[in-house]
């Protein structure tokens, strides 16, 4: 929407300031992400910026909350072994890559179940399958904490995993029913015509068509396991620690500065996941013919 | 043609079945085919979530915990009038079960007990220890010259609240009522009424920050939807990070913008508008939970926004110019009229989203801040009172069901658009 040339100054003047207030709410969106990257390689155990750190003084920029969040910190001439986040980064990895990959196979197939024309209740199904999305996660924790407790999965791995899958397939369901609608059945006829049975036609002609939905679904689950912070806590022991909880952990009590190395490491991650996720839906759109406009 | 077919009878397929009976077979095996793909996910959440879920609302209602300690004496204090004080049959059995029961056990039931009539719970512990002196009867003035409450007929009026397995009792907690001791409904004391007053603040806040996402993110969707693609992808990032990073970084983040002395509040001081005394308070109130709520939900209303910008053809616009309109007045009467369905979606979906949050006001909203979540959780994990907590999260629920209706009729939970 350029201006056109014809555009009176009162025009001229408000597409300006509408643009202004554009760049502004873009700041306020992305600003406070970036300004913990800087932070996280201050000396100060504060989160603020020092006169010293703003003058560029070497002596007030350090990579020490890194070597602490890696587990190895001095104090005075002793070395000292915290090993938390790295244990934390270990559980959020297991959990994390476990709960996806179920989440990611139980979601695919009921997606494409989902989306077969003669499927019956399918409103009603969805949303129930969708609802451990939408439901507030303290609800979600409370009566996790009830039911898990009762059958002894609390403070077990597998419990933390069964939460964290549940709390990801609405995630894959989305996705890949969103890249199955507009997915030619003709292409299912002509390879059982052909002679393929139904896996060999699952593996070879539908799969890779879908695979693009299924990676981004199973990272947006990925993703939402490795951010959730309120059921690991009620539903996990105290020492089944995990980035966000050690996180949580770091903000309530010492508030100490390794957390913004670590939100600066998750912040990377993010934007790989994000850059990842991008390509996947262009990949997917292309493959099925969808064209940008 | 129709008729030619009547009077050859019904189309057969080569096995001799009429057709429409076929094809009625085969629609069903496909019926059953689609649902077996979608069984093992339903099974796989039932259990895991919905179960959960409704054993949190069965607790809502679930009065059980007394009755199981205290059995025989609910049977005999049935039989009681309510006038005056009960007989000795009832102080002889309550005498019984309480000297007999474990400890861990009166003090779960004493716990309930107190709900009711504050006091229980000491009394309880109190007579625990001096029940084991006294041997035999008659028992009633023996219990009462251990402790002269067990004379006071308010305890035992309370009991009464607790014969049935089911009681209300945790939802009127939950809107500041209760139970007085004749199971009429009255308010809670004044300095105990604080639940009205938290519903009120979580709608408060959740209104105020679906609005503001609302003026903040309008322009950038309008802006995105319009600009040529290779700038808008570009910009779609900006809208896209937020929504990929932690939650919690993006929490940490806006505590050091916003704490006395972080980046706003020296950035202010350091351009000599604010003097170093008078660093503004951001943190730890309501203020602090809208501003940071908002940044955390607003790609969540630039989303659907941006979607349903997308297919509004830009023509309609200079249609409208060119039959002379100005053009906010083209604006507000071709665009945003068609608009009307990213807003509504976006607002609900940023609404039902706000409502349930737990995390941020945790960490940003000191005491002004906290939202119902909050007092979900403290119930949760502190008091113990698990029947409130549960009753909370059931009127939470029941709130989130409705809109979570209202969203599938007016947008289609299907439409739900993930990046």
């Amino acid at each position: 929407m350029a201006l056109p040339a014809y555009a009176t100054t009162g025009q001229k003047l408000g597409y300006y300031s509408f643009l202004t207030y554009c760049g502004l709410v873009f700041f306020f969106l992305i600003a406070p992400i970036f300004i913990i990257l800087p932070l996280s390689f201050s000396a100060s155990p504060f989160f603020e910026f020092t006169k010293e750190f703003m003058n560029l003084d070497p002596e007030a920029w350090s990579l020490r909350w890194y070597r602490q969040m890696v587990g190895i910190s001095s104090i005075g001439d002793t070395t000292v072994v915290t090993d938390k986040w790295m244990l934390g980064t270990r559980n959020s990895f297991f959990i994390g890559i476990v709960a996806t990959l179920l989440a990611t196979a139980l979601g695919t197939v009921a997606a494409l179940g989902l989306s077969r024309p003669h499927m019956p209740f399918k409103a009603i199904l969805m949303a129930i399958l969708i609802s451990p999305m939408i439901v507030p996660l303290i609800i979600t924790a409370a009566g996790m904490f009830f039911f898990y407790s009762k059958i002894g999965l609390t403070h077990t791995y597998l419990g933390l995993i069964l939460a964290h899958t549940a709390l990801g397939t609405p995630f894959v369901v989305i996705t890949v029913t969103a890249t199955l609608t507009g997915f030619d059945t003709n292409l299912i006829r002509a390879s059982q015509s052909l002679g393929a049975d139904t896996m060999r036609t699952f593996f070879k002609v539908i799969m890779p068509l879908i695979l693009p939905g299924v990676i981004s679904g199973g990272l947006f689950a990925f993703i939402t396991s490795f951010d959730e912070v309120v059921v690991v806590m009620f539903v996990g022991s105290v020492e089944q620690i995990t980035i966000p909880k050690q996180m949580w952990a770091g903000l309530r009590q010492e508030t100490s500065p390794v957390i913004l190395c670590m939100a600066t490491c998750l912040v990377a991650l993010s934007i790989a996941l994000l850059t990842t996720v991008e390509m996947l839906r262009r990949r997917s759109e292309r493959l099925r013919g969808i064209k940008h406009r | 043609m129709n008729q030619a077919q009547t009077a050859s009878g019904p189309i057969l397929t080569t096995d001799g079945i009429p057709l429409k009976v076929s094809l009625k077979k085969a629609e069903r095996i496909n019926k059953i085919r689609a649902f077996l793909l979608v069984l093992p996910l339903l099974v796989f959440i039932l259990i895991t979530f919905l179960v959960p879920i409704g054993d949190m609302l069965a607790r809502s209602i679930d009065d059980r915990q007394i009755n199981t300690v205290f059995p025989k004496t609910f049977e005999v204090y049935k039989k009681w009038d309510r006038q005056g004080l009960p007989s000795e049959e009832v102080y002889k059995t309550m005498f019984f079960e309480v000297k007999n029961s474990e400890g861990y056990q009166i003090g779960k039931a004493s716990t309930r007990m107190n709900y009711s009539k504050s006091g229980w719970k000491s009394l309880l512990k109190k007579s625990k220890r001096k029940f084991k002196k006294i041997e035999e009867g008659p028992y009633k003035e023996q219990m009462i010259a251990t402790d002269k409450r067990w004379a006071d007929p308010e305890y035992w009026k309370a009991l009464g609240q607790m014969v049935d397995p089911t009681t209300m009792g945790y939802y009127l907690n939950a809107v500041d009522l209760k139970y007085d001791s004749n199971k009429d409904i009255i308010q809670q004391k004044e300095n105990r009424r604080i639940y009205n007053k938290t519903w009120i603040k979580t709608f408060k806040v959740s209104l105020l920050v679906t609005f503001f996402c609302l003026i903040l993110g309008y322009p950038i969707s309008y802006l995105l939807a319009t600009l040529p693609l290779k700038y808008s992808n570009l910009l779609m990032i900006c809208v896209l990070l937020p929504f990929w990073t932690s939650l919690l970084v993006r929490t940490v983040a806006w505590m050091v913008m916003l704490q006395q002395k972080g980046v706003l509040n020296n950035l202010l001081v350091m351009s000599n508008l604010l003097a170093d005394e008078n660093r503004w308070q951001l943190m730890y109130n309501q203020t602090a939970v809208v501003i940071v709520m908002t940044q955390i939900l607003l790609p969540f209303m630039v989303l659907p926004l941006f979607s349903v910008m997308k297919t509004i053809s830009p023509t309609y616009m200079r249609a409208a110019l060119n039959l002379g309109a100005s053009p906010l007045h083209a604006f507000y009467k071709v665009y945003m009229p068609n608009s009307i369905p990213g807003i509504s979606a976006g607002c609900l979906l940023v609404f039902i989203i706000a409502i349930g949050y737990y995390i941020t006001p945790e960490l940003v909203g000191g005491k002004d801040g906290q939202m119902v979540g909050n007092w979900i959780a403290y119930h949760l994990k502190t008091t113990l009172n698990w029947g409130l907590c549960a009753s909370l999260g059931a009127i939470l629920l029941a709130m989130m069901t409705v809109l979570y209706w209202a969203y599938n009729k007016i947008v289609g939970i299907e439409n739900i658009k993930l990046g």
